[in-house]
């Protein structure tokens, strides 16, 4: 069974279609990378998958069930464009309340351990707002594999991330590969997402264009696949 | 057990945030305070006017400054994208609602609890005579405002108008219950106990709370996410 699967999925905002007979599969503990230009609806594709938005046509299993079923909301990390974590509370009350709505049976103890795995425990009880960028960003990265997801949907996760919360997310997400999480990724940061990858999917005008293993040329050329199947 | 525990996460986390920054309660007590003390300079009440007046002009403080507390709940999770978050969560829409509108009561009953006694100095009333009746014509109106304005909170929150929004769609339907209160309010000031006369703004208010909390847990859901 596949980790994630998405069958002749439609999505229309008003008359336009963002996302067009979108066919794509992931397997466990695959890597794969979603790419195109703007506006060519990765992050609406992901939207879906993460259970944010329904598709107008088509299905979208996560695990073979639906991203709403409780259930499979309990497998999914979501990484979006914002960090998703409350300015108001501190770094430890964040990733408390994350915790606990996510049912761990010790939301303190997985809060500390995740800000020691991310390298802010020193500032545990800091306020988020006075926190520097990265410092968000690495909690945002906590945020999301504080509850141990099998399936991480990542949009542009290294967009805007400094060099540590670089190296940080990076060996998370290999250490995830090798425990047999999947990763679905959006991303314009083709050479660090390449890296990772073991499929790519470009997506063009809510198309796929192309979709299949990652290869030797796709790494050495990132503009490869723009080149080739780019703006069809 | 889960749902409960769920709700009670919500709450505290939304109560926490909130009296750390105190934007909406300030901005809440503050405006309900002027209120109170513009109507008291503009017509200088007497005693029999006050008593006439008393359920309308407190209601009408109440649901204007209840809108500032009202707006910010839905509201305060766009900055970072924390509604995102609270969706992706493994939590039901129903106590996601439930939660935020807990929160929302317990900081409208505090602005509600310290206007009341200012509006007795104010307008030299005596306010307490049926507290314990008087109290539970709080309770149930203050419910009714808290439950339709966090679910216009969540079906606003998205549109660029929205502090516009959730009055202009709130008002209207809350009529019913802003009636209510406010007949049971003026009679209980006065010093009328409920009685058979009046018993039917109670039932009324009762009614309003309890279909308009179940239509909010079975709507929320659709609305957050579509």
């Amino acid at each position: 069974m596949n980790a994630v699967a998405v069958d002749g999925v439609w999505k229309f905002y008003g008359d336009y279609p963002a996302l067009r007979d979108v066919k794509l599969e992931a397997a466990a503990g695959t890597c794969l990378a979603l790419i195109g230009r703007n506006g060519a609806g990765k992050t609406t594709l992901l939207r879906i998958l993460g259970g944010f938005s329904r598709p107008g046509r088509g299905s979208v299993r996560i695990c073979g069930a639906a991203p709403r079923d409780t259930a499979t909301r309990r497998r999914i990390g979501f990484i979006g464009h914002g960090i998703s974590v409350y300015d108001e509370l501190s770094a430890i009350e964040n990733l408390t309340l994350f915790a606990r709505l996510y049912g761990l049976r010790e939301p303190r103890k997985a809060a500390t351990e995740w800000l020691e795995r991310t390298g802010l425990d020193r500032v545990a009880g800091g306020l988020v707002r006075e926190f520097s960028r990265g410092m968000r960003q690495r909690l945002a990265v906590a945020r999301a594999f504080l509850h141990d997801p099998s399936v991480l949907l990542l949009d542009e996760p290294f967009t805007a991330l400094d060099d540590r919360a670089i190296a940080v997310l990076q060996r998370l997400l290999r250490e995830g590969l090798a425990e047999g999480k999947t990763i679905v990724m959006s991303t314009h940061q083709l050479r660090e997402a390449l890296e990772l990858a073991t499929d790519v999917a470009l997506l063009n005008r809510g198309k796929v264009a192309f979709s299949g293993p990652r290869t030797p040329e796709m790494v050495a050329d990132p503009g490869f696949l723009y080149a080739r199947y780019g703006e069809g | 057990m889960d749902f409960f525990r769920q709700v009670m996460v919500i709450a505290a986390k939304d109560l926490r945030a909130e009296l750390r920054t105190k934007e909406a309660i300030n901005g809440s007590l503050a405006f309900a305070l002027v209120i109170l003390l513009l109507f008291a300079f503009a017509f200088d009440p007497t005693g029999d006017t006050t008593r006439e007046i008393s359920g309308g002009l407190l209601w009408i403080v109440f649901a204007f400054a209840g809108t500032l507390i009202l707006n910010r709940s839905f509201a305060r999770e766009l900055p970072n994208d924390c509604l995102d978050a609270l969706i992706a969560a493994p939590i039901s829409g129903a106590a996601l609602f439930l939660g935020k509108a807990i929160a929302n009561y317990c900081l409208l009953l505090a602005v509600e609890l310290v206007s009341l006694p200012v509006f007795g100095i104010f307008y030299n009333v005596r306010w307490t005579q049926r507290f314990p009746e008087l109290m539970l014509v709080l309770l149930l109106g203050t419910w009714a405002l808290t439950v339709l304005g966090t679910m216009t909170s969540a079906l606003t929150v998205n549109i660029r108008l929205r502090e516009v929004m959730l009055p202009l769609l709130t008002y209207p339907i809350l009529v019913p219950a802003l009636m209510g209160a406010m007949r049971l309010t003026m009679e209980l000031i006065a010093g009328t106990p409920i009685n058979s006369e009046n018993v039917m703004w109670l039932k009324m208010l009762i009614g309003f709370d309890v279909i308009y909390t179940a239509v909010s847990l079975v709507l929320v859901e659709t609305i957050l996410v579509g």
